[in-house]
């Protein structure tokens, strides 16, 4: 995957926000390329949620552009620039007089999409996010429970199928079951493939998983902009290196891959391996091998492996 | 008659009344409060946009709230003369401040993640506003209007003092007659609408979220029609007439006049008694009731028509006292007869005029009229062990001027010390202040002195025959046989009921009398 695509879908150059005397986002400057996840992820008041209402407008810079396709958004009436880009918050916000499927069709309604159409995408996506239409299509909001509310939102984000979604702690208001639930149907939605995402979160653990890219945000500063991976193993300051620390072992754990160790390991590897991927990540490779048998012979050497792997990368 | 049979009987007599007056009353309160919807809706919301101006507008629109409502009614008669118009004002700024409040409560209370997801869709403000933000606070804003329409159901009650109808007009005739069927018979209509209204917006409000848009429309249909009843009713005639509710109440009084000269072909309607010359003034109405001497008659250019028929009793002023004053005293009984026959009715309304519009001192005014009669003599020198008389007053301008005309008098003719008492409030204060010995003499009128104080049998009025003479005599005869009182001469002029017109149309149309007024209305 290249890190800095020729044609940027997203371009913020130089964006800065204040309120009052309190800068909230500094002097912030990021490309995204078309079909990428980039993570806005910092401690709470950093500004990453302000960073990111200013890409569809709801907040107004001070300084610096956003770019859209090329486009300054400053350009382009609100209204139109966000019907094009799907838009989740943490409080869900579905409203509250009109049904699920309602809720589902604002966007592709304003649109002006045919009626028929905006049934037939109503209902494949509200089952492809498990909430069957039949059971769920006609009620309100307030019979949901806050986990299919959110799946409600998400649907409603991407009915008129934007090429961008923003996503503002879509999962932070869940609890961990739920979370890891919705996150996991999330990800492996085929609505979601090849399109731009910005996504907002505290969540190390969430970040890693979603994120191409993550931009560490501190007090409205960049702290580092790179993969997970890069991150991790290489921070550019010690912010960044503390930002990690409470997580590190588990984060090193899902980050580095067979790949990365296969220099490592003895000659010949432990055959329980062998059926593995070269992708797969540590903590899976491990977690397979402990299942079928706690005593494996083969996680001395991988964890040895890991050791050396591990410094071999931060070096 | 049990009361409630009275009741029955009075609506059954009275029904068309009773149908106009509701009607009238139901068209004031949903005219108002369709207006306060149109205002204070938009206004509610530009305050929720400009929250730094919520404190101001919803202060102001309290303090509107608490101003008395018979006071604001006051304040809008110059504005905007009598009728429906300062009637719908009132009541409009008396729904403002729920209206406005609920509005601006209702849009706060919409959830910010709501709005904020609405607009991170691709709403647009105005869709936001219509979609999202009016259902959700449509039941705040429905509680507002619903508090909006009692309050105004209440208040229209008020309309009857400036000439816009309504079912107030029972209840003010009714206090002003002292007769609780008559207030009754308007207060219950109007306490049932009240709650006819608040049953039939609490519907409203019951009904779910998402029926409300198409409810809250229709409301905005039926209000108008609602209004419109008001201008249903109302006939048209050459002249208009303002009256006081007491003045159309008494059998003294229209019923009288109506009985005497006619005067069927005069459409009324009914005013607060301290509006009905104003109206006049403002030629809101044309013909008004009031008193022979008051002193707008001439602050306001307004004609006193003659009553040829002598419907109205006569009210001879004339002062009334203990007889032991003159015992004591035999040399007062000559200086206070100086001022009898003295006082023409024009005379003393001049003298009104000076007190009661130019706002002069009544002692002034009283000491001014003597020199120009030749009456004033400088006050004599106090002297010890001298006695007091005590004269008494009503509590008005024409009273205070007469008693300080007295006193000028005695303070000037004898050696006698004189205390002024007055304002003691109405006739029976007066009347029992003087045979309890607190007072030795007020002045008073032959006419209340017969309705109100002797209050003889109907064959006994008529056989006076409503002669000025005759009522002197019957009650200076009567107050010395039942009360031990005596009147003196009367003063001259004669301050009763009158009808009042303005002068210059009186002129043009060459009405100068109750007789002629009727063959006038009856061409």
């Amino acid at each position: 995957m290249p890190a800095t695509p020729a044609v940027p879908i997203i371009r913020v150059r130089g964006l800065t926000k204040r309120y009052g005397p309190q800068v909230v986002v500094d002097d912030v400057s990021v490309e995204l390329a078309a079909g990428q996840t980039l993570v806005l992820l910092g401690p709470s008041g950093c500004g990453k949620t302000t960073l990111l209402k200013m890409l569809n407008r709801l907040v107004e810079p001070d300084a610096g552009t956003v770019e859209i396709n090329g486009q300054d958004v400053r350009r382009q009436r609100p209204e139109l620039l966000r019907r094009g880009m799907g838009y989740v918050i943490q409080q869900v916000g579905l409203l509250p007089h009109y049904s699920v499927a309602e809720n589902v069709a604002v966007v592709p309604r304003l649109l002006g999409h045919v009626p028929a159409a905006i049934e037939a995408r109503t209902q494949e996506l509200l089952t492809r996010l498990h909430l069957p239409p039949e059971r769920f299509a006609q009620r309100l909001p307030h019979e949901l429970s806050g986990g299919q509310q959110q799946r409600v939102g998400l649907a409603r984000a991407l009915a008129a199928d934007p090429p961008i979604v923003l996503l503002d702690e879509p999962f932070g208001a869940l609890d961990p079951v739920v979370r890891a639930g919705i996150r996991r149907d999330f990800r492996e939605l085929p609505e979601l493939r090849g399109k731009t995402v910005v996504l907002v979160t505290h969540d190390v653990a969430e970040a890693f998983e979603l994120a191409d890219r993550i931009l560490l945000l501190d007090a409205g500063r960049v702290q580092q902009l790179g993969t997970p991976r890069e991150l991790l193993l290489r921070p550019a300051n010690e912010f960044v290196r503390r930002f990690f620390a409470a997580e590190r072992l588990p984060l090193q754990l899902r980050t580095l891959t067979l790949a990365d160790l296969q220099p490592f390991l003895s000659e010949p590897p432990p055959p329980a391996l062998h059926q593995l991927p070269a992708a797969t990540s540590v903590q899976t490779a491990l977690e397979q091998l402990t299942a079928a048998n706690p005593e494996a012979a083969a996680v001395g050497p991988l964890m040895h492996a890991f050791h050396h792997a591990l410094q071999a990368a931060i070096a | 008659m049990s009361f409630w049979s009275e009741l029955l009987e009075f609506w059954r007599t009275q029904a068309g009344k009773l149908a106009e007056q509701t009607l009238q009353h139901i068209g004031l309160t949903a005219a108002a409060v369709l207006l306060a919807v149109a205002l204070g809706v938009p206004l509610g919301l530009w305050l929720t946009r400009r929250p730094r101006w919520a404190p101001a507008v919803l202060g102001a629109a309290g303090v509107l709230q608490t101003v008395p409502s018979i006071a604001l009614l006051g304040f809008l008669i110059p504005l905007l003369g009598i009728g429906a118009a300062p009637a719908i004002v009132a009541l409009l700024l008396y729904s403002l401040l729920p209206i406005i409040r609920n509005t601006v409560t209702g849009i706060q209370g919409v959830s910010p993640a709501v709005v904020e997801a609405a607009r991170g869709l691709g709403l647009t403000d105005a869709q936001v506003l219509r979609r999202v933000e009016l259902p959700l606070a449509l039941p705040v804003l429905m509680a507002g209007i619903r508090t909006a329409a009692v309050i105004g159901v209440g208040v229209a009650t008020l309309a009857a003092y400036v000439a816009a109808g309504g079912l107030g007009e029972f209840i003010f005739g009714g206090i002003a007659l002292n007769n609780p069927v008559m207030i009754l018979a308007g207060a219950l209509p109007a306490a049932a609408l009240a709650l006819a209204f608040d049953a039939a917006l609490a519907a409203v409000q019951r009904l779910s979220v998402r029926r409300l848009p198409r409810v809250g429309a229709g409301l905005l249909v039926v209000l108008p029609l609602l209004g419109a009843l008001y201008l249903l009713p109302g006939a048209a005639g050459k002249l208009r007439a303002g009256f006081s509710p007491e003045f159309v109440g008494r059998a003294d009084g229209l019923p009288a006049l109506r009985h005497a000269y006619g005067l069927r072909r005069l459409p009324s309607v009914v005013l607060a008694p301290a509006l009905v010359y104003e109206a006049a003034r403002a030629a809101d109405v044309d013909v008004i009731d009031g008193y022979s001497t008051d002193g707008r008659i001439r602050a306001y250019g307004l004609l006193v028509l003659r009553d040829d028929r002598r419907v109205f009793p006569p009210y001879y002023a004339a002062p009334v006292l203990r007889p032991a004053l003159l015992q004591a005293h035999p040399e007062l009984g000559p200086v206070l007869n100086l001022l009898a026959g003295q006082l023409s009715d024009s005379a003393m309304t001049e003298l009104n005029y000076r007190v009661d519009y130019r706002h002069e001192e009544p002692r002034a005014v009283a000491e001014a009229w003597l020199r120009r009669r030749g009456l004033w003599r400088r006050p004599r020198p106090a002297r010890g062990g001298a006695a007091t008389v005590r004269l008494g007053s009503k509590i008005f301008g024409e009273q205070y001027i007469l008693a300080e005309m007295y006193a000028a008098l005695i303070r000037g003719y004898t050696d006698l010390q004189v205390q002024t008492k007055t304002g003691l409030g109405g006739t029976t204060i007066c009347f029992e202040a003087l045979r309890a010995g607190a007072i030795d003499m007020y002045p008073e009128y032959t006419g209340t002195g017969l309705q109100v104080l002797l209050q003889p049998r109907p064959a006994t009025l008529d056989s006076l025959g409503g002669r000025p003479a005759a009522v002197f005599d019957y009650v200076q005869r009567e107050f010395g046989r039942r009360y031990g009182l005596q009147w003196l001469p009367p003063l001259g002029f004669n301050n009763t009921y009158a009808l009042l017109m303005r002068r210059q149309q009186a002129r043009q149309l060459g009405i100068g009398s109750l007789s002629e007024l009727g063959a006038y209305l009856g061409r």
